[in-house]
């Protein structure tokens, strides 16, 4: 299974952040996408997601098309966010119970995923009393408990301590030797061998390079 | 299925941790009910008159009150991205989240609402009517308004644009509601009244989820 991007191009708030961007990604590779902020890493990875609609250009996982066959494609993507998606009420515990039960991974997996992110102490804390580097890790978890071939990880080490992001690199690593696929915008090493890097900004046109007008920040509004 | 009663029961769950649960929808509806008497006075007559359009007014209003948060928390906390790309449709993420609302918002209204026909002396004949018209529309108001806080999920301050954008919408279920049991209290048949209302509920039943579907892809965008 192959990961390929083929002329992708994307407008914000009337601003074309990038165009002509295009990649591939072998089975068991990584691409790490670096780049200024503003470059578009994570509106990328929220494409590959299917988040965002493709407006130009075309993503193929596999023999799957994001524009044509865009469930079957979503099924196979894990994406984790600036976000951690948590509610404060349920505990580390209920909420890995939660997504097993939303993504079908057999709850069996739960008390693995959140040994594989060192949370086991912590499995019966609500969320809301959890540090950041902790939610970020429940966060994360959802990577050990739901089996899916594309990992798209949107700085997955803010906020976490140093043995916790060699953790989390450490995983990226053995799913990428299990045949899986990573990008990821990150700015520390997973030390995935044969890692491709990508900066967004490069496929930057030159009227791009501009910050957005005022009137466009207006129309665009929470949107941004 | 299991992933559709795992989002339902999510849904309860946070409901009765940090909500309540519909115990908070069952104290406004309560307290809108009992202000009617103050406000007309203590005429029996009148109250009974009225009793059947004010127990609908109250119970839109308790509604309402949780309806702004429906999918505004998800996309605030990125939940809903993660519940996009779930197996789970979109639509069906709105229609569990609709059945989780309509259990903590109108059930518990249909059982405050004997109580609250007491308070404004609406005749005993007429409690069947009543009880079957909110049974019937109430789903109607926790689908129809899904559509309304969709369309304001992505705002910080949507609470009363939800409200603006909803209340129209919820006339036909209103009139029809309040027809149902002005018909049983004066001995007419409720029955047609009933039927157009629960035609409501079952044409809102499918189309609202796609439509409420279609604005959340735009506030996660």
């Amino acid at each position: 299974m192959e990961l390929v991007a083929d002329n992708l191009r994307v407008t914000r708030g009337y601003r074309t952040v990038f165009a002509g961007l295009g990649f591939s990604v072998a089975e068991g590779g990584a691409l790490i996408l670096a780049g200024p902020n503003g470059a578009g890493k994570s509106t990328l990875l929220r494409i590959l997601a299917g988040l965002l609609p493709v407006e130009e250009g075309e993503v193929r996982l596999g023999g799957l098309s994001l524009r044509a066959d865009r469930g079957a494609f979503v099924e196979s993507v894990l994406h984790t966010g600036h976000l951690d998606a948590l509610k404060p009420a349920f505990t580390a515990r209920e909420t890995l119970a939660f997504h097993a039960d939303l993504f079908g991974a057999p709850r069996g997996r739960i008390e693995g995923a959140l040994e594989a992110l060192d949370l086991g102490f912590l499995a019966d804390q609500p969320v809301r009393v959890l540090s950041a580097g902790q939610k970020r890790r429940l966060g994360l978890a959802r990577l050990a408990l739901v089996e899916r071939p594309l990992w798209l990880l949107d700085e997955p080490t803010v906020s976490l301590d140093a043995r916790s992001a060699a953790r989390v690199a450490q995983m990226a690593r053995e799913h990428c030797a299990r045949g899986g696929l990573v990008v990821a915008a990150t700015h520390i090493d997973l030390g995935i061998e044969g890692a491709a890097r990508l900066d967004p900004a490069a496929f930057a046109p030159a009227e791009g390079a501009a910050l957005p007008t005022r009137d466009d920040a207006v129309l665009d509004g929470d949107a941004w | 299925m299991k992933p559709f009663l795992a989002l339902i029961r999510r849904d309860l769950a946070i409901a009765f941790r940090t909500g309540g649960g519909g115990a908070l929808g069952v104290a406004f509806f309560v307290i809108v009910a009992t202000l009617v008497p103050f406000g007309v006075g203590p005429i029996p007559e009148l109250l009974s008159r009225i009793a059947p359009g004010m127990l609908w007014v109250a119970a839109l209003l308790a509604c309402l009150l949780t309806l702004d948060r429906l999918f505004q928390a998800d996309v605030e906390d990125g939940s809903m991205d993660v519940l996009a790309l779930s197996p789970l449709p979109l639509e069906m993420v709105v229609l569990a989240k609709c059945i989780a609302h309509w259990l903590t918002t109108g059930l518990p209204l249909l059982l405050a609402a004997p109580v609250m026909a007491l308070t404004l002396q609406l005749p005993e004949a007429s409690y069947p009517a009543m009880i079957a018209s909110l049974a019937l529309g109430t789903p109607a108001l926790s689908l129809i308004g899904a559509i309304g806080a969709a369309l304001t999920a992505g705002m910080r301050r949507g609470g009363v644009l939800t409200a603006v954008l909803v209340l129209p919408l919820y006339v036909p279920t209103l009139i029809l509601g309040a027809l149902a049991v002005n018909a049983s209290a004066m001995d007419l048949p409720a029955a047609p009244y009933l039927m157009l209302s629960g035609a409501i509920t079952l044409a809102a039943l499918p189309l609202a989820p796609f439509v409420a579907a279609a604005a959340l892809r735009l506030a996660i965008r």
